[in-house]
């Protein structure tokens, strides 16, 4: 459960988020607009990065923005890139065990954790002694590296990124499929933003939609996808 | 969670070593013994002397590299550290009969606290500015010391006596005082500071430190305090420049503002760059160009001056060619060589029936 109320994002002049609310309550939810919509924008001031000038948010009750950043992770935000951020020289166990290392999470845990959320994704990997360099995996794989690393012991808000940019369909047919099963393995709230339309209908029951830095549609995907207003904003009279 | 899977044991796979592995540390260890004991013995007094700097150096080299090569953090000033470790060494050992351990390690342990403080721009600033400005603190560190002078056995806080007539020498460990003895004692030291950083790098810092190099958001998106580590790092590479300010107090016996020139900061960032910063081999790399070359310049007759267009070249031959060093690029040159040599042996020669040529 997320509650955005006039969030605000200002970059010198421009308005990147002007006034944008939003609820979402659980499972896969979509995010969808036109780039420069504000979409990172949103996932840079829930991770953190970035100080919204007014609004606030709360996730599962708990005020997100008083947080300092690195200890979201700890609390529960965890996210992907738009360009994948897997740490290359590390092993495949390193990069997932990243959060639970730098964040005292897990304990006794930690290893079994690592080793589920590595076997939960699918990674291409021994799923004993996952130690190949993530430098030595496709793109493919290593986004999972980065899923993998945001579904890690309890995480409550995995934000993804484009998780399937320039992927192949068949491994973006595996990722829609782990994107799917992570809210009922996690009890996270899982937000998803991504330009493909088949994904984003595969994955998420409710989807809202940015534009300019404001929420224009917001409900049940089928509905949003048929709006007349996200059409003419974002998906073009042909669809 | 569903706890299906079995616990598995804490130890991981990964401490068991491989052949190759073995290999290697085998090699280090008889490369070590024979620098602890068969080069005083085959060496001159001049080269005696030449190599306890390289010791000293390649410690600033590690800990630079540690900043550079780990974490991706450019500092211009080491060598403003080495002095103050230099000074708060001669400081400790004029004014107290501490042993001299002891002394390496407040010096270590002081000079960390003030690195941590020059690390401080670096929570904001990255690449050329924080460059600029670790230059700046170099400068403005030379400038200070210049004034205050370093301790020659004279009184009050900065142990300075501008009218001393016979200036005691800087203290030498009772078990190292002459020259051969005290390069041992450098080596071993260096030798302690560069498995600290062995042991940094193979752990939870060093993966701190290759996240946050690679990509900041990431690091932060896992949790990682990186101005936490980023300090840490500053810290090490500051404890170690310190001990080797030491290292340097005792081997020179006398100290002068003017050996700890502001822009030999900018060379040693230049042969360590040129060494390679991502392994530990790099930094031996770096002291020998930095320390050994010149030396051997010297005693040819030639103006080891040249040595800075050989730099200058040398870095831009490195960073075009082998980002990861000469540490890196010389030995796989080297077994590419081998492999190039062998393949012709083999052709000129039918193989042997067995084929298992090594």
């Amino acid at each position: 459960m997320i509650e955005v109320d006039g969030l605000t994002v200002r970059y010198g002049g421009v308005t990147s988020l002007d006034d944008m609310s939003l609820r979402f309550e659980q499972g896969t939810c979509g995010l969808i607009g036109p780039n420069g919509a504000g979409k990172t924008t949103f996932f840079n001031v829930l991770s953190g990065f970035v100080r919204p000038a007014a609004g606030t948010v709360r996730a599962f009750g708990t005020d997100l923005l008083g947080m300092a950043h690195f200890r979201r992770a700890r609390w529960g935000v965890r996210r992907t890139f738009q360009t994948e951020q897997a740490i290359e020289e590390l092993s495949v166990f390193d990069n997932v065990a990243m959060v639970h290392e730098h964040s005292g999470l897990g304990g006794a845990s930690r290893r079994g954790d690592v080793l589920d959320a590595i076997a939960f994704t699918g990674i291409d990997v021994d799923p004993e002694s996952p130690e190949a360099k993530v430098r030595t995996l496709g793109a493919g794989q290593r986004r999972l590296v980065e899923v993998a690393r945001a579904v890690v012991g309890r995480p409550r808000l995995v934000l993804l990124d484009e998780p399937a940019a320039g992927l192949p369909d068949e491994e973006t047919s595996h990722l829609a499929d782990v994107i799917r099963r992570i809210p009922e393995r996690t009890g996270a709230l899982v937000i998803l933003v991504d330009h493909d339309m088949s994904l984003v209908s595969a994955c998420c029951a409710t989807t809202a939609v940015l534009d300019f830095g404001r929420l224009i549609a917001s409900g049940p995907t089928a509905a949003v996808l048929r709006d007349d207003d996200v059409i003419r904003a974002y998906l073009g009279v042909d669809q | 969670m569903p706890a299906t899977l079995e616990r598995a044991s804490p130890a991981r796979a990964r401490t068991r070593l491989s052949r190759p592995q073995l290999i290697r540390a085998a090699i280090t260890a008889a490369l070590l013994l024979f620098v602890l004991l068969g080069l005083p013995q085959l060496m001159s007094l001049y080269y005696i002397d030449t190599m306890t700097q390289v010791a000293v150096y390649s410690m600033v080299a590690v800990g630079l590299g540690v900043l550079v090569g780990r974490v991706g953090l450019v500092s211009l000033g080491q060598v403003a550290v080495l002095a103050i470790g230099a000074w708060v060494a001669a400081r400790l050992l004029f004014a107290t009969t501490q042993p001299f351990p002891l002394v390496l390690l407040e010096a270590g342990l002081i000079t960390m606290v003030l690195g941590v403080v020059i690390g401080l721009p670096a929570l904001r600033l990255r690449g050329l500015y924080l460059a600029l400005i670790t230059l700046m603190l170099a400068g403005a560190i030379t400038v200070v010391l210049a004034t205050v002078n370093f301790p020659n056995g004279g009184h009050g806080f900065l142990g300075y006596n501008g009218s001393l007539v016979h200036i005691p020498p800087i203290r030498r460990p009772s078990i190292a005082t002459s020259d051969p003895a005290y390069f041992r004692y450098s080596v071993v030291v260096a030798i302690l500071m560069f498995a600290l950083v062995l042991a940094h790098i193979k752990t939870r810092p060093g993966r701190a430190w290759a996240a946050i190099r690679q990509s900041e958001p990431a690091a932060l998106a896992a949790g990682i305090n990186i101005w936490f580590y980023k300090l840490w790092a500053f810290a090490l590479a500051s404890f170690i420049t310190g001990v080797a300010g030491g290292v340097l107090a005792g081997a020179v016996h006398y100290l002068y503002s003017i050996g700890f020139p502001t822009q030999d900061s900018i060379t040693l960032l230049a042969v360590t760059l040129m060494g390679g910063v991502y392994s530990l081999w790099g930094a031996v790399v770096a002291a020998l160009l930095y320390q050994f070359l010149p030396a051997l310049l010297n005693n040819w007759g030639v103006s080891a001056d040249w040595l800075i267009i050989l730099f200058g070249v040398g870095v831009l031959q490195v960073l075009t060619t082998a980002p990861a060093g000469l540490a890196d690029q010389v030995p796989r040159d080297l077994a590419r060589l081998g492999r190039f040599l062998r393949n012709h042996v083999r052709k000129a020669a039918p193989a042997p029936t067995q084929g298992s040529t090594k």
